[in-house]
């Protein structure tokens, strides 16, 4: 494509241009070119080569519901709107038992469920017994569905409450049901940032810590990185190269997922929203420097379904799911303030995108039964085998 | 790494575009199937590159002014009008007029935009007295009175649609919204809007308009139940009355927008669709110097995404705009905000008035 090469050019693009070509990785000079350059359409026709030669025209979509069981948190982070504070006295605070949140895994959703995503507050309060417990009500309620839960932050409180090692606690989580971790928490990895906004939470090296046994007890995980308050493009980069170097250690990451902070009814309430330059930048970026990552994740809810339509072009192959429940922040920018897409929704982004849309469950294993009829679907089709996600082994 | 781009399948088109020549009604229609969103975003970023080498991104501040809700087409997509002699029908006071362009005056606005419904009680001298009114006190370029408004008035009026146009000329008409272009083919115009004018209705009106002197902008509303043949048909008609004429300064493709009218069924069109219909229109229209972005329906992100395909100009700062807001979408963004999606997008703002000359930059 001619115009692209002169693009590339112009851009200053042109080595990076070269090394993917040639299979070299990239490194932090790159990152702060592809970070610096304005030119956008070019960062992506690069992250779309790296995200083509990955997964192809696939895009990966969940069926999936979402709980967060505490809002009580400790940690006081300033980019948070979620929060209560273990001594507030405002009555805003919550914590679902493990039948409540069975009861709220259990709701109709007319679908089946492959997925359940759930992470919480930091609430000191709770044993080590109630995450146990939680866990397994809720993989009775729905046993079809792989739990993903627990960030590294809220790992380190477990293992804290139970006074036992990570090792020791995981197997024991996984039993009860546990499949995978997400990977929220992370924020940025800079001493600066974590002094400045959340000072009380885990320290980066604790991220990886926990992050390592996590990988090493057989459960995968994702990784994040808190965009569009005070970091700077270094600091984002550097994050970025440290979680390339965590996933060259251990190989249990599946999937990375920038995140778009919103600054509503925070701390940071100042800070304007994110704009949709910046959330396909961080995307397309993301999928560049980390080559070792299997797939990266557009979250419509932080970026609107309709830029998370437009990340599939800039190297994202995931678009999450149906998140039949999401608390913990909201799409701003768009006129609707939907906290859940239908599947047949979320297929016409993929679709109308050109992209292949194929549904995986929480390991990126593509669900392979047809489900046409449940949803009235018929030309939804399951997937090119082959492909290279992870497994719980890593 | 395979570059699955050069296989040539669209390279015909990229040459063309590449030399600067223009591209035919199956290069348009090849271009909404082939292309992938990249592709477009670099080929549109070229021309607009082109034809705006300065980088430099544009926008009005100005103000909609809805002189009446009495209407008696009863458009299915709008909630906003009243049938002459219903209850909350109005007509504004000259006075309520006046104050708003007062008010707009103040926020160093320099363009009103007057539109409102088909109201047998209001005809051509109304208009001149009102347009006159204005020149008279205030030093503001009027940019009103859509197509059918247009066509409806000159009707009632007992008036040539020349005639009609030369005397509102006259009071102080400066240039006409391209609002109501729908698509300009009869077999969507039959189903989205029966009661509107034709295609040739409404080009016939804007050449005559073109002719005296008055230059306007130009719309399609995408999305409801056209084909990508007709959605080029569209960009081709504009095409041809521009080389006629040379009358049109911008053009401004939006969604159609599903909920709420006799077609509730139609999907509404994504952000992806829109974006490439900014970038086909882009690519198609080599005559037209303006494409103007839709904030109101796209919202901020896409906004301002759209600056890579093809977009060179903001629109009008909207200070009120009763009847995209009956229909549910609406974005209102602030002058500052806007600035910096712009600069945030590495492009230029830059203050324009409505004949697109730069006033601050």
């Amino acid at each position: 494509m001619r115009a692209m090469r002169d693009q590339l050019h112009r851009a200053g693009l042109e080595r990076i241009h070269e090394k993917l070509q040639e299979g070299r990785r990239l490194d932090f000079d790159d990152g702060m070119r592809l970070y610096e350059t304005p030119d956008l359409t070019a960062v992506g026709y690069l992250a779309n080569l790296v995200r083509e030669s990955k997964s192809g025209p696939r895009t990966y979509y969940v069926r999936n519901l979402h709980v967060n069981y505490t809002n009580v948190c400790n940690k006081l982070c300033k980019f948070c709107s979620f929060y209560t504070p273990p001594n507030s006295t405002d009555g805003k605070g919550y914590v679902l038992s493990p039948e409540e949140a069975a009861a709220r895994v259990s709701q109709d959703t007319g679908e089946p469920i492959r997925e359940i995503h759930m992470v919480a507050g930091i609430n000191p309060k709770l044993p080590y017994q109630y995450y146990l417990d939680l866990v397994r009500a809720v993989k009775a309620a729905r046993p079809d569905a792989q739990i993903k839960a627990f960030t590294m932050i809220e790992l380190a409180q477990i293992t804290r409450v139970a006074r036992r090692p990570l090792e020791e606690i995981l197997p024991e989580l996984k039993a009860a049901g546990l499949a995978a971790c997400p990977g929220g928490g992370a924020e940025v990895f800079s001493d600066r940032v974590h002094e400045e906004l959340f000072r009380a939470k885990l320290d980066n090296e604790g991220w990886f810590e926990v992050a390592r046994a996590v990988h090493a007890a057989g459960l995968p995980s994702n990784a994040t990185l808190l965009y569009g308050h005070i970091e700077t493009q270094e600091e984002k980069v550097r994050h970025l190269l440290h979680i390339r170097e965590l996933q060259a250690e251990t190989g249990g990451f599946m999937c990375f997922v920038p995140l778009a902070f919103d600054p509503s009814q925070t701390e940071l309430a100042h800070l304007p929203v994110t704009t949709g330059y910046a959330n396909l930048r961080e995307i397309a970026i993301a999928r560049l420097l980390l080559d070792n990552f299997a797939h990266i994740k557009a979250f419509w809810i932080m970026i609107t379904p309709p830029v998370a339509q437009m990340a599939l072009w800039y190297g994202a192959d995931d678009i999450d799911g149906t998140v039949n429940h999401y608390e913990i922040t909201h799409a701003l920018g768009t006129a609707s303030h939907r906290q859940v897409l239908g599947t047949s929704a979320l297929l016409d982004l993929i679709t109308e995108a050109g992209r292949e849309p194929v549904e995986r469950d929480a390991l990126y294993h593509p669900v392979e039964e047809p489900t046409a009829t449940a949803t009235g679907i018929a030309s939804v089709s399951t997937i090119p085998v082959g492909h290279p996600g992870l497994t719980a082994d890593g | 790494m395979a570059d699955r781009f050069s296989d040539g399948r669209l390279a015909d088109v990229e040459e063309k575009i590449l030399r600067a020549e223009r591209l035919s009604f199956a290069d348009g229609v090849h271009l909404f199937r082939e292309a992938n969103p990249l592709q477009l975003s670099s080929w549109a970023n070229l021309v607009r590159r082109r034809l705006h080498p300065d980088d430099l991104v544009t926008y009005v501040i100005g103000r909609n002014i809805n002189y009446t809700n009495v209407c008696w087409v009863q458009c299915k997509f709008c909630s906003f009008y009243r049938l002459p002699g219903a209850e909350g029908g109005y007509v504004l006071p000259r006075e309520a007029v006046f104050r708003k362009i007062e008010e707009l005056l103040v926020l160093g606005g320099t363009e009103i935009l007057i539109q409102g419904g088909l109201n047998p009680a209001l005809k051509a001298d109304y208009f001149e007295d009102l347009f006159r009114a204005i020149k008279t006190r205030f030093p503001i370029h009027i940019h009103g009175l859509s197509p059918a408004e247009l066509i409806y008035l000159a009707k009632i009026s007992d008036l040539s649609e020349r005639d009609c146009l030369l005397r509102l000329k006259a009071a102080g008409l400066d240039s006409i919204p391209g609002a109501g272009a729908e698509m300009l083919v009869d077999e969507v115009r039959d189903q989205i809007a029966p009661y509107k004018d034709s295609a040739a209705a409404w080009l016939s009106l804007m050449r005559t308009a073109h002719q005296l002197g008055i230059p306007s902008t130009v719309t399609m509303m995408y999305g409801s139940v056209e084909t990508v043949e007709q959605r080029v048909e569209h960009l081709i008609k504009v095409r041809d009355l521009q080389d006629e004429t040379g009358g049109f300064r911008a053009f401004i493709p939006w969604s159609f927008q599903p909920e709420g009218t006799h077609l509730p069924n139609v999907k509404r069109a994504g952000g992806l669709d829109y974006l490439r219909t900014v970038a086909v229109s882009r690519l198609m229209l080599d005559n037209l110097p303006n494409i103007q972005a839709s904030w109101l329906t796209q919202g901020p992100k896409i906004g301002q995404i759209a600056l890579q395909y093809g977009v060179n100009d903001m629109g009008s700062t909207v200070i009120e705009e009763n009847v995209v807001t009956a229909k549910g979408a609406v974005f209102m963004l602030p002058l500052p905000e806007i600035e910096r999606l712009i600069r945030d997008a590495g492009l230029r703002p830059a203050r324009r008035n409505t004949r697109y000359e730069i006033l601050s930059s």
